[in-house]
């Protein structure tokens, strides 16, 4: 069962690599279309920029992530002994080496880990989760955050994460240079009177990439997310032996209110939206109720 | 062409062998190494007490028969032999330290010491580390004693003189009963 989530998660990281870099190609073509009128420059450009940016975070996602999500290193157990402690006490029972210890100053209580890989890994936890649970509680959530590691989630989300922030940037570059791509068009239009149907289709193409790549990086985003959600709380149980710790944290991490200053795109990877959207559709995280019936159901 | 068929029988026995035998000497290893996991936890607890009787009697009116308790659950743990009988001292120094905690609660001074809140975090830590050692020597244990029993390790194991591994039962407080409210 955890071998075929880990081989089934290795899977789907390769996968994804392979949409998400169609979807780069893709939107490349249509950034490129707009504002160099070439489809090759803007395809080929995209997924250079696409495959040196997937190798920068493969090789630095720790130090990358933490910086978006603002996370500062404990590098002794001194400096917040309550949550280094619990980290080693849930790494051990778990059989995983010693991950980084990060904490990030937020008065919302929220965790998340990242890596990509056991060896790699490393877990942070905001300065409210510590004010706010109990060493049970504690332990449960960095419970839920070593199964991540343990199931390699870690690596899925934090290669999702890459890609979904690669995307966002590309559509933005797009998006800003709309209005003057626009006008070149209009003026090539002039200037070589061409049959104006294709290019019209075409443009129109470039805009539902533009407005889809998105839409897209969020859907895949969430399809990788939600479920192992309900997985790592399992597993989380299984290392702590203590359901009810759990679910307490859980309503306890529900009735918080959302993180101040969170990078949207590092969204999926805590153990509970830190942003607390009310739409269901692009939901990143199942419903803590939902979470709380499988788990009193254990 | 007979003899290939049964030198590459052989061979693959061999393999197979080779493989169950070398991953049964692995796991007995995990339940070897988790157990020096609960002694070296142990070993911690120890050292850290006389710490924490000292800070303690300096309150002068302290109760001395919990600091008693406390002292000599630690030299049992010391003198005791064997897993089972070591954890089960171990348990009843986990229940001193318990009760010596909870009388610590009616200590304003003591409980805003700063060298005490160490000593109670270093103790809480190493209990819940000696917790979780005890959890995952009964794991590495199970999947042991499961390779001991199942087809084809046993064979192997039976060849090769293989001995279970025995779990370490949980303390009594935990096997209460859990009360049920509604």
């Amino acid at each position: 069962m955890l071998y075929e989530q880990i081989q089934s998660n290795k899977r789907r990281t390769v996968v994804l690599l392979v949409g998400f870099l169609i979807l780069v190609g893709l939107v490349g073509a249509a950034v490129g279309y707009l504002l160099l009128e070439s489809l090759t420059i803007g395809v080929v450009g995209a997924l250079v920029i696409g495959a040196v940016y997937i190798v920068i975070m493969v090789s630095n996602s720790t130090q990358v992530v933490m910086a978006m999500n603002h996370g500062t290193e404990v590098t002794q157990a001194d400096q917040a002994p309550e949550l280094w402690h619990t980290v080693e006490d849930m790494a051990m029972v778990a059989q995983l080496p010693m991950p980084r210890v990060f904490i990030i100053q937020d008065d919302s209580p929220n965790a998340f880990a990242t890596g990509n890989s056991p060896k790699t890994a490393a877990v942070a936890a905001t300065s409210g989760l510590l004010a706010l649970m109990n060493r049970q509680e504690l332990e449960g959530v960095i419970g839920h955050e070593m199964s991540h590691v343990r199931n390699y989630d870690i690596r899925i989300s934090t290669i999702a994460l890459a890609l979904t922030a690669a995307i966002t940037m590309l559509t933005n570059l797009g998006n800003n240079w709309w209005l003057f791509g626009v006008d070149t068009g209009r003026d090539r239009d002039d200037r070589e009177n061409n049959s104006g149907g294709g290019q019209i289709l075409t443009v129109v193409l470039s805009f539902l990439i533009m407005l889809l790549a998105p839409l897209a990086a969020a859907v895949i985003q969430m399809a990788i997310s939600r479920n192992r959600e309900y997985l790592a709380d399992a597993g989380s149980v299984e290392l702590t032996r203590n359901p009810q710790a759990l679910i307490a944290a859980l309503r306890k991490l529900a009735a918080a209110p959302p993180m101040q200053d969170v990078d949207a795109s590092s969204a999926a990877l805590y153990i509970n939206d830190p942003m607390k959207k009310s739409a269901h559709l692009f939901d990143t995280h199942p419903p803590i109720a939902e979470r709380i019936a499988r788990l009193e159901k254990m | 062409m007979t003899l290939l068929i049964v030198i590459a029988i052989i061979a693959v026995i061999a393999i197979v062998w080779i493989s169950v035998y070398n991953g049964l000497v692995k796991s007995r290893m995990q339940t070897k190494e988790s157990w020096s996991q609960i002694d070296v936890q142990l070993k911690r607890r120890n050292d850290l007490i006389p710490n924490l009787v000292n800070t303690v009697k300096g309150y002068a009116d302290f109760e001395k028969s919990t600091l008693q308790a406390v002292t000599d659950a630690r030299a049992n743990v010391n003198n005791a032999q064997g897993p089972a009988a070591t954890m089960a001292a171990s348990d009843q120094l986990s229940d001193a330290l318990t009760h010596l905690f909870a009388v610590a609660e009616a200590y304003p001074d003591l409980k805003a010491s700063a060298n005490f809140m160490k000593l109670q975090e270093e103790l809480t830590n190493t209990e819940n580390k000696i917790a979780y050692s005890r959890q995952l020597f009964n794991t590495t244990t199970a999947s042991y004693n499961t390779k001991l029993q199942t087809f084809p390790s046993n064979i192997i194991a039976g060849v090769h003189h293989f001995e279970p591994s025995e779990f370490i039962a949980a303390p009594e407080s935990e096997k209460a009963v859990p009360t049920v409210k509604f």
